[in-house]
């Protein structure tokens, strides 16, 4: 029987309403009880001016196997994971071949278990191959143990298509996650559309672009009764939109990157691909759109986006280098940084919007610290100060704008099942 | 570098940029600085026609992505009358087909020894990257439809010399300003040197958004027309764009192009101007585009004395800079 006690932590757990200093007794790979006393015999980690939180969750993450290893693997994704305080992800299909097929979910839980890293929960294809065409054989799929559909890279551009999917995830419920964008506004695009992609002559993604299909979905969910889960939402419209739903009593969910929070459009003055990702940086107000939207609870969700791409292929043309950067890593500092210490949000709201709301989504037993609970704890150090230096990252692929960034907080020990599985070097 | 003719003067010390990038980011005294030189340069050689030595043993490489004839060809000339040498590359499209990156390409061709690359690309911004990444000058010679910096100093150079200066001029860009990078480093220089500037096209091609720099914006030519001073009409970029902004050439036309009887309505002194290659027929009719109005030839021998001042002062801080860091 293994023990372990993390004592004097400051425990927040949104699931139970919980934020005190106490002791938390995990055993067997499960969750035993709280204020225990610290001499129970146990293994112990002194957690005195810490946080003890559910094991963080990254419900949006590219984790490139299979296809393109020389990205990303599933050992090392979930390695960055673990670093960054995330004891679960879900994986998103856009691999090659896309994950579509019981087989390629089969394929992906394997991985995760040779890797032995963290969690890791399938996100599927809603259509076959990715096309947009027909819907993948999402039955099969929930058999296999997808948690949820998604064409993320792709949207889902057919109506038709997209109702059906509504229709038929309601015998499992099951959310579908879209990426919210209509392709014929925004062909040769690799910014935000504003004043500052006029000034430098690229191509721009205009707002509207993501306005109108969250529109659309949300008109489709509340026509189906489906669940729709707006992925990396990035405007002020698509916001609101998803406010008024809500109000409304639309199943309607979504999340927010790190980066649409933290950055806007002018960084695309330096021409750096690793300011180019899909939702784009956007203008100030949008920024702002989303922290107000982190703050009333219209966004449910902090995801990474985590999107690995070797470096030969961002040093390209800003055109021709691919969308996206690496999140895992970061986000929890960014968090910190950017919201809860400025008070933008406070602790409890941050870990809710990490732990509980998207194991809620997904449907999986996580993100909770109730007794009987699968131990996974992230237990984070809300303090240190630190410079990033992305060669020191465990992801394979070292996109990040924040190279340099002096960041506050990080994940000093992460358990899964009970296992110690990162511990922060000091 | 060897000896300066009298007529160009010493190096002068308040030029410190070793690379031409972009408009934007120069001061009005950059912009007066380079102008004075293309002029001094231009007349030490007889019109652009004769050489001097300036540029001795300086190797210029010509690196262009994109299909190119008058520029690369003016940049080739302006360091030759300098006595400099040229080496071409050219590549259609992106170095991507070849799986090289743009930068291997630049680092590849900078090993061979040369001193300054002109750049030209599709994409915005590759030049800045360029510079970022290279030890040697890089001049912009053109980034999509970003800034094309020695255009819009000949196309100034070229309302200077007829006009004797920029200040309180209305100078109207006219056609497809969103694709334009002409339009752009027209649009900065202008500005800083005190003109009026007007841009000009159909709504779908010309952004309000302009407005917040100080920039008129006019959909009707035929309104604003009695007010111009200059006219530089643009080209439409058909291959830039994936859907029509017009409904036809013929009603583009129609609305835009400058013919006999626009120019009767304008003001006696107006310059026609157009930075080329010119559609006759949609931007500027014939007799236009050759008649007393037009400086459009004169632009073309301007193009040469910005670029031998361009890469004469952006060598001169690139050695410079090399000398300093050695002390």
């Amino acid at each position: 029987m293994s023990r372990l006690l993390i004592k004097n932590g400051r425990v927040i757990d949104p699931s139970q309403k919980l934020d005190r200093i106490t002791n938390l007794l995990i055993e067997d790979g499960r969750i035993v009880g709280l204020d225990v006393p610290g001499d129970s015999g146990a293994e112990c980690i002194d957690a005195t001016g810490k946080i003890v939180s559910p094991g963080l969750i990254d419900m949006h993450v590219h984790l490139r196997e299979p296809g393109r290893e020389e990205d990303e693997t599933i050992a090392t994704g979930t390695a960055s994971a673990l670093a960054g305080g995330f004891t679960s992800i879900a994986c998103i299909p856009n691999t090659e071949p896309p994950i579509d097929t019981q087989g390629t979910v089969e394929f992906i839980h394997h991985q995760a278990a040779r890797a032995d890293n963290c969690n890791v929960y399938v996100v599927a294809c809603v259509s076959k191959n990715r096309e947009g065409k027909e819907l993948a054989e999402l039955g099969q799929l929930v058999k296999a143990g997808a948690v949820a559909f998604s064409d993320d890279g792709a949207p889902v551009f057919d109506a038709e298509l997209m109702r059906r999917a509504f229709e038929y995830c309601l015998m499992f419920d099951k959310p579908i996650l879209n990426h919210c964008e209509v392709r014929e506004l925004t062909r040769g695009a690799v910014m935000h559309e504003g004043t500052v992609s006029m000034v430098l002559g690229l191509a721009g993604m205009p707002s509207a672009a993501e306005d109108v299909m969250t529109s659309r979905d949300i008109a489709l969910a509340a026509a189906t009764g489906g669940r729709i889960h707006i992925m990396h939402v990035s405007t002020s419209g698509s916001v609101d939109l998803i406010r008024r739903a809500k109000t409304r009593g639309v199943r309607v969910t979504t999340e927010v990157c790190p980066h649409h929070f933290t950055l806007t459009d002018e960084c695309l003055r330096s021409f750096d691909s690793n300011y180019k990702m899909s939702p784009p940086l956007r203008s100030q107000q949008d920024v702002d759109a989303c922290i107000a939207g982190l703050q009333d609870g219209t966004i449910d969700v902090i995801c990474t986006d985590h999107a690995p791409h070797a470096l030969e292929k961002k040093m390209r043309e800003l055109d021709q280098a691919p969308f996206g950067i690496v999140g895992l890593e970061t986000c929890l500092p960014l968090v910190v940084t950017q919201l809860i210490q400025p008070g933008i949000l406070d602790w409890p709201t941050a870990i809710e919007k990490l732990t509980i709301n998207p194991a809620r989504i997904l449907g999986i037993p996580k993100g909770t610290l109730q007794v009987g609970a699968d131990a996974d704890v992230t237990i984070i150090d809300p303090d240190v100060e630190w410079t990033l230096d992305p060669q020191k990252m465990r992801s394979l692929s070292k996109n990040t704008p924040f190279g340099g960034w002096k960041l506050r907080g990080a994940a000093d020990t992460v358990i899964v099942g009970g296992r110690v599985k990162f511990k922060r070097a000091v | 570098m060897s000896t300066t003719p009298d007529s160009i003067g010493k190096f002068p010390p308040n030029w410190t940029r070793r690379h031409l990038l972009d408009l934007e980011s120069l001061s009005a005294e950059e912009i007066q600085l380079v102008l004075d030189y293309a002029s001094r340069f231009k007349e030490a050689t007889g019109g652009c026609r004769t050489k001097l030595s300036v540029l001795a043993g300086k190797t210029v490489a010509n690196l262009f992505f994109e299909n190119s004839t008058r520029t690369r060809t003016s940049f080739s000339l302006a360091a030759r009358r300098l006595g400099g040498d040229t080496v071409d590359f050219s590549s259609s499209g992106s170095s991507l087909s070849k799986g090289e990156t743009f930068i291997d390409t630049a680092r590849t061709i900078q090993a061979m020894g040369i001193d300054l690359v002109v750049v030209r690309h599709p994409t915005p911004g590759t030049p800045t990257l360029l510079a970022q990444n290279l030890e040697v000058s890089v001049i912009n010679g053109g980034d999509g439809a970003h800034e094309h910096p020695t255009q819009g100093l000949l196309d100034i150079l070229s309302i200077r010399e007829r006009r004797g200066t920029i200040a309180g001029l209305t100078v109207a860009m006219v056609g497809d300003i969103a694709h334009s990078r002409t339009a752009r480093s027209n649009i900065w220089g202008l500005k800083k040197l005190g003109a009026h500037v007007i841009l000009c096209g159909p709504s779908t091609l010309v952004s309000k958004d302009w407005e917040q720099f100080g920039v008129e914006v006019a959909y009707s030519l035929d309104d604003i027309l009695p007010r111009c001073d200059v006219l530089n009409l643009l080209r439409i970029q058909f291959e830039r764009q994936y859907t029509r902004p017009f409904p036809s050439v013929r009603e583009y036309a129609l609305l835009y192009a400058m013919n006999r009887e626009r120019l009767s309505r304008a003001k006696d002194d107006i310059l026609i101007m157009a930075p080329g290659p010119i559609n006759r027929g949609v931007e500027v009719t014939p007799d236009v585009a050759d008649g007393p109005h037009s400086v459009i030839l004169e632009q073309v021998t301007n193009g040469l004395a910005i670029r031998m001042a361009a890469l004469w002062l952006c060598l001169g801080a690139n050695a410079k800079a090399a000398t300093e860091s050695q002390r």
